[in-house]
């Protein structure tokens, strides 16, 4: 697991002026699921298509197993992609799609290691069956891709990458043109082939729930620069910035200032938390989580505010409550009518302190809650929005 | 809606059956009457006499579908590689003499390659005649070109050649980028990438191409006329001269034209089959 496999130093990548990546820095274990995370345009494909050979950066290295790889073109890498909209070959049947990397591959003979031949038919035959097995798809052989589901088109195209038995396994958005059961499905499916076959997976989303539920590390990115690298946990619990905070889950992001270590003031009161390491009286952003937050009787509420809105979710009720102006999303098993006043508390453990960035201020209110949160809510919705944008 | 829609190609079909189902008809029962009006096989029996017209027609057809096709698909795939603008440049480029009269296109040519024509006259400036005679121990004053076989073929080649190229381009530049790609990351080097996936996918457009300049070229007279001086009879000239000629046999013309329709409608479909068996052999 710990074995590094693939390093990007110093990467810049610039089209006609534009700056696209902006000194990325980052390794890549071997076996590891890796995934970029984050909104169009913040340069994750463009990083998964450097690293299959596809671009090039315009400076820094990329590295793989410490060899400089820049400029060896895709079909010598031991990588290989899914593509985004699969890219199944229209004239060939399942069986020959997932083929085609074998029969293009040549090897030394054994009994003349100067000379290169084919693979034989046999071992092409046997390796294209195993990998139909286990995308579950034996018997489909020889139906065109056209005669497929999106579903079944996309396990053909990661049979295809896989057969090659390659270092690493490309995926740009590979379920994104999937409606949501059958993503869910895909991505149970995803982890279990990458465990079974066990070689890295580098995979592009900019569906956070996606990133959280396969990956081992994922990388958020935003305008041409990592945010933060880390577990899913990590990412979740211990967002670096108001940008993270707010792209992964539900944040509501608040003007803060360090009193001392574990010890935050917000709304003119102190509160308790855990993190340290701040100049004292330095100004700080925090991130409460609407799950974390607990609703108390007034007189024993660290904060008293207003209920303005409530939104039944099944498990849980999602309320808008207004402290000083300033809307917060809080999650509650709890009924509470709109206008109610309600007092709130924070454990110190749901409160994550973070260093002002340029992302302050431009996320974490919930004054527009609900146009916003229509929109959050209707998934197909935001894609449609994510697709059209990506095709301008 | 969609009812009220299609009563719009009503005027087509009205046209269609005037001036495309009457007319085969008329040629196939043409074909099979006698000059009284009776019915005969006559018509058919004189065929044979014309096999060297036959030959040499859909041999000279072919040769310039063949060099349509070399010249035709590589620059296809060029120009589908350059920008959008080159592409319209270089599209209006290759329609632009189809704005000119065809006739005033082929005419052109007799005065391109004439005895004492342009070419003629520039391989003289640069002694190229002179040099000839003195390698090969001729005695010319000029390369005969008219009148040739081979003059045929170019006046073939010159002003069918848009309709192999726009076919196949318009096929390549729809091609899915991401195919390509895809070919070249599972290991496919720049000529497998061709002829793995572009070759077999920008077949149909190869096929429409050949079609499109195979059958004008079988049936053309006005090229072999001009350009061939009447020396290397076509087909369509020895139908023309059944209708508008001296030997005027309209009978006989609508006979040679029912054979030959046949004959061409059998090359495409054998084509077609075999259009299709090309891909499945590549895929095996």
């Amino acid at each position: 697991m710990s074995k590094e496999l693939i390093r990007l130093r110093n990467i810049c990548m610039a089209f006609d002026d534009e700056l696209v990546l902006n000194n990325i820095n980052l390794y890549i274990n071997d076996k590891e699921f890796l995934t970029l995370l984050g909104p169009s345009g913040c340069g994750k494909t463009t990083t998964l298509r450097m690293i299959g050979g596809f671009t090039t950066p315009t400076s820094g290295d990329v590295l793989f197993d410490g060899v400089r790889i820049n400029d060896v073109p895709p079909h010598q890498r031991q990588i290989n992609t899914v593509f985004q909209k699969y890219a199944l070959f229209p004239h060939l049947n399942v069986f020959e799609n997932i083929a085609f990397g074998l029969r293009m591959q040549r090897r030394p003979d054994p009994s003349d290691p100067r000379k290169k031949t084919k693979i034989p038919e046999e071992e092409i035959r046997e390796r294209v069956m195993e990998m139909l097995e286990i995308i579950s798809l034996k018997g489909f052989e020889n139906r065109r891709p056209d005669a497929l589901s999106g579903g079944q088109q996309q396990r053909v195209a990661i049979a295809r990458a896989l057969v090659n038995r390659p270092k690493v396994l490309l995926l740009d958005e590979p379920l994104g043109a999937l409606d949501l059961k059958l993503r869910k499905d895909m991505q149970i499916e995803l982890k279990r082939i990458q465990q079974q076959v066990g070689i890295t997976f580098i995979y592009v989303t900019h569906d956070q729930e996606e990133a959280l539920t396969m990956s081992d590390t994922i990388v958020v990115m935003d305008k041409g620069s990592i945010q933060q690298i880390g577990t899913p946990e990590d990412i979740y619990n211990e967002p670096k910035n108001a940008f993270v905070a707010d792209f992964i889950g539900e944040s509501n992001i608040i003007d803060g200032l360090m009193v001392q270590d574990k010890l935050v003031q917000m709304y003119g009161r102190q509160f308790p938390c855990l993190d340290g390491g701040f100049a004292p009286g330095e100004p700080v952003d925090v991130v409460i989580r609407p799950e974390d937050i607990d609703i108390v009787p007034v007189e024993q509420g660290q904060l008293t505010g207003t209920v303005t809105s409530v939104t039944f979710k099944g498990m849980q009720y999602d309320i808008i409550v207004d402290f000083k102006g300033f809307k917060w999303l809080i999650q509650t098993t709890d009924h509470s009518p709109e206008g109610a006043r309600i007092g709130i508390k924070i454990d110190p453990d749901g409160i994550h302190v973070m260093k002002k960035s340029q992302y302050s201020g431009m996320f974490g209110d919930y004054s527009s809650f609900s146009d916003e949160y229509d929109e959050l809510d209707d998934a197909s919705l935001a894609l449609d929005e994510e697709e059209s944008g990506d095709e301008e | 809606m969609k009812n009220r829609l299609s009563r719009l190609a009503v005027p087509y079909v009205i046209w269609m059956a005037l001036f495309v189902v009457a007319p085969i008809v008329m040629i196939v029962v043409y074909a099979f009457t006698s000059a009284e009006g009776g019915f005969t096989l006559a018509n058919f029996s004189r065929m044979g006499l014309y096999g060297v017209v036959f030959f040499r027609s859909f041999k000279l057809a072919l040769i310039a579908t063949a060099i349509c096709l070399v010249i035709g698909y590589p620059v296809s795939y060029m120009m589908s590689k350059e920008g959008p603008k080159f592409q319209r440049v270089a599209m209006v480029l290759i329609m632009l003499p189809m704005w000119i009269n065809f006739l005033l296109r082929t005419y052109s040519w007799m005065s391109i390659l004439e005895n004492n024509g342009l070419l003629n006259q520039f391989f003289q400036k640069i002694g190229l005649i002179g040099l000839c005679n003195a390698l090969f121990g001729t005695n010319l004053d000029y390369f005969p070109m008219m009148n040739t076989q081979g003059a045929v073929v170019l006046g073939m080649v010159y002003n069918y050649l848009p309709f192999m190229i726009l076919p196949i381009y318009s096929v390549i530049v729809k091609l899915d980028g991401s195919l390509i790609e895809a070919a070249r990351d599972l290991g496919a080097n720049g000529l497998s990438v061709f002829r793995r996936v572009i070759l077999p996918l920008s077949l149909p457009g190869v096929l429409s191409g050949i079609t499109m300049v195979f059958v004008p070229s079988v049936s053309t007279f006005a090229i072999s006329k001009m350009l061939g001086g009447g020396t290397e009879l076509l087909l369509g000239d020895l139908i023309e001269q059944q209708f508008l000629g001296g030997a005027y046999n309209p009978q006989l013309g609508a006979a040679i034209s029912l054979v030959m329709m046949v004959i061409v409608v059998v090359c495409m479909v054998v084509m077609n089959r075999f259009g299709e068996g090309e891909e499945q052999a590549v895929m095996l």
